[in-house]
């Protein structure tokens, strides 16, 4: 939508800026720190075929909601990859709340993903065999400190399901394969947020969902996050939805891909 | 906590094939303890025939061919010891009691051996017990025969069923002018005693009275009453057993046995002879041992070809996993984990194989072989197996768990499959 942002410009497509993000894009670092800031970032994967992502700057505010929109190929799961700390850049800083993960070693990262960084994925984001219960206490596993915010883990991954609209009957009897995908959304979204990370990642959580169910979803999932305050960065190709965010913005316009040999 | 039950909840969720190989590790592991427990039971069952004796004498030969011709029925002597040696070791003040065995004749494939009726005092079996009589009794008449249990019931001889001695123990002629009576039926006991014929002394003399080396003595025929009115004293034995007043004599008297002048003798310690025999069985129990360890080792190789081979549609998992935070080394650990769990079901079904296949099969290797397998718990050296077993295939999970772990390292969060 916007071109030439360089991350810490407002988006001017956004319908319904709130407080929050309306004070982090407005560049005064002391009214916040982002939730993202990449800032000079150059990523190549080793081995073949080559492939370079370069992001001069891209920024999401604490709290802010952002669409990020591209095709298939266009380096968003490197992007995802990047911010969620799986892979680190070879040049240029990588900002979580602050912490500059691209400098931290692979298993700081991992840490770090835990505590801060609530993940769900297109589709298949649970353990099937698993209860519903269990897959979201498994994002408490790795992080200590959530842990200890969520206080009785168990009470509370049931009552993020239940405000997520999952049937409590299913949550701690089921295994995750016998839910339908909305259902699975849910579960995966209830994951994401237990424990009060800062920041939710969703790469096209709703493509397997029908017009009815993503509605639904995004709904449960805006009042969530919004709820935690926590930021939420969504990748998705589907224009309708930029609508519903904060700020939209293609993913062409951040950052450039090659894929030529890297220099 | 979390890590342990999602690990047995996916390999319940895929409990077909887990239960497979985790049931080809209890086969192996099974086979191995069984194995095991042959073995010490064989060694046992052995030690036990012979517990109370202290010496055997026998003619000079080896430890070990006198100590299995004279208790376990296998071999033949190479020569007897005369009378007179006989009743001169008898006379030594160091001796208790002493019993002595007569070998070489035969009934239907078993042996028969002749002795005194001390026998019946002084033999004992499994941990010290006496013999004892189903039905009937000792010998009494010159005639008289007492069968093993094993020949009882092979031929199913009662009391007073009448008996044939055949000469030598592949024969074809038989000693069928003075046949015997059976007065006695033996209790199974699980020892060689099972399988002979018991006969007097004196009976083995009788029936040979007019036979020299292999056949009768042309134009001589003594029946069964004249020989009667003659003099029986045997003129050799096969072997004897002695009980010794002091163990701290034991040695003497052997010693004084082995340099006995008027004829070249043997007296062996069964238990260092049996020690002896061990150290030649020693290589097969050794090989057998190797064997099924390896079985063993293949049924582990086979469970981590089975983890290796599901990790392709496990990478979805993997990529979950990497998104709550876990470290690609959680995912090396998890499948580490998989892999013990598997090898310690494996394990503890095996033990329970073992017991069950003991249970049954028990009382036939008992009448077949004549071993006698204790159900005893584990011992040391079997419960140090399985342990043994978990570790090894914790190591065997740790080639598929490096291949996850690297999978998960080029992955990320996004599974390529």
């Amino acid at each position: 939508m916007s071109s030439g942002s360089n991350g810490t410009t407002p988006s001017s497509t956004s319908p319904a800026s709130s407080d929050r993000s309306a004070e982090a894009g407005g560049g005064a670092p002391e009214g916040g720190v982002p939730a993202i800031r990449l800032r000079g970032v150059d990523f190549a994967w080793p081995g073949r075929p080559p492939f370079r992502l370069r992001v001069p700057g891209f920024a999401v505010a604490a709290g802010e909601r952002a669409l990020l929109m591209g095709e298939s190929g266009s380096g968003k799961s490197t992007l995802l990859g990047l911010v969620c700390g799986v892979v680190a850049p070879a040049r240029g800083s990588v900002e979580i709340a602050g912490t500059d993960i691209a400098r931290l070693p692979g298993g700081a990262r991992d840490r770090f993903r835990a505590e801060n960084i609530g993940v769900i994925f297109q589709m298949f984001n649970l353990l099937p065999y698993a209860t519903p219960l269990d897959n979201v206490l498994l994002a408490l596993r790795f992080a200590p400190g959530r842990r200890k915010r969520a206080g009785d883990g168990r009470r509370r991954a049931l009552d993020t399901m239940a405000a997520l609209g999952l049937p409590e009957g299913l949550a701690a009897t089921a295994p995750a394969a016998s839910l339908s995908v909305g259902q699975q959304q849910r579960v995966a979204a209830a994951r994401a947020l237990i424990g009060g990370p800062g920041l939710i990642v969703a790469d096209e959580p709703t493509s397997a969902l029908d017009e009815d169910a993503r509605a639904a979803f995004l709904d449960a999932l805006f009042a969530r996050t919004g709820g935690a305050g926590a930021a939420l960065l969504m990748v998705s190709h589907d224009r309708r939805l930029a609508s519903r965010f904060d700020r939209a913005v293609e993913l062409s316009d951040i950052a450039a891909v090659s894929r030529e040999e890297a220099a | 906590m979390i890590l342990l039950r999602l690990a047995a909840r996916s390999l319940l969720a895929r409990r077909a094939t887990a239960g497979l190989t985790a049931f080809a590790i209890a086969l192996s592991v099974a086979l191995f303890l069984g194995v095991e427990k042959v073995r010490t039971g064989a060694r046992a069952s052995f030690a036990d025939t012979i517990s109370n004796t202290d010496l055997i004498v026998g003619a000079r030969s080896g430890g070990v061919q006198l100590l299995l011709y004279s208790v376990f029925g296998v071999g033949n002597a190479t020569n007897n010891v005369s009378w007179e040696s006989y009743l001169d070791i008898s006379a030594r003040p160091e001796v208790e009691w002493i019993v002595p065995v007569s070998l070489g004749d035969s009934h239907r494939g078993f042996r028969v051996m002749g002795t005194t009726p001390e026998y019946f005092d002084r033999y004992r079996y499994r941990g010290g017990q006496p013999l004892a009589f189903a039905e009937g009794g000792r010998f009494d008449d010159l005639f008289d025969a007492v069968v093993g249990a094993d020949v009882a019931a092979r031929f199913g001889y009662r009391v007073g069923d009448p008996i044939i001695v055949s000469h030598g123990l592949a024969s074809f002629s038989d000693h069928d002018d003075k046949p015997f009576r059976i007065s006695g039926v033996l209790e199974k006991t699980g020892a060689p005693v099972d399988r002979a014929v018991l006969v007097g002394l004196e009976a083995i003399e009788a029936i040979h009275v007019d036979w020299r080396g292999g056949g009768r003595i042309p134009g001589l025929r003594i029946s069964a009453d004249e020989v009667r009115a003659m003099d029986l004293t045997p003129k050799a034995v096969t072997a004897a057993m002695i009980g010794v007043k002091s163990r701290l004599r034991i040695f003497r008297l052997q010693r004084a046995i082995n340099e006995y002048r008027e004829e070249p003798l043997l007296a062996i310690l069964p238990g260092v002879a049996l020690q002896e025999l061990w150290g030649i069985v020693g290589v097969a129990e050794t090989a057998l041992a190797g064997v099924s360890a390896m079985v063993v080792a293949t049924a582990l190789l086979g469970m981590a070809a089975t983890i290796r081979a599901g990790l392709n549609e496990r990478r979805r998992e993997m990529a979950i996993l990497r998104a709550v935070g876990a470290r690609p080394r959680a995912i090396l650990g998890l499948l580490t984990l998989e892999a013990t769990l598997l090898s310690a079901a494996g394990a503890a079904l095996g033990v329970a194989l073992l017991y069950a296949g003991l249970a049954v099969a028990r009382p036939l290797i008992d009448s077949a072989f004549g071993l006698y397998l204790p159900l005893s718990g584990l011992s040391a050296r079997e419960a140090a197996a399985l342990p043994a077993v978990v570790l090894a295939g914790a190591l065997a999970g740790l080639g598929p768990a490096v291949r996850a772990y690297r999978l998960s390292v080029a992955d990320g969060l996004t599974a390529r499959h």
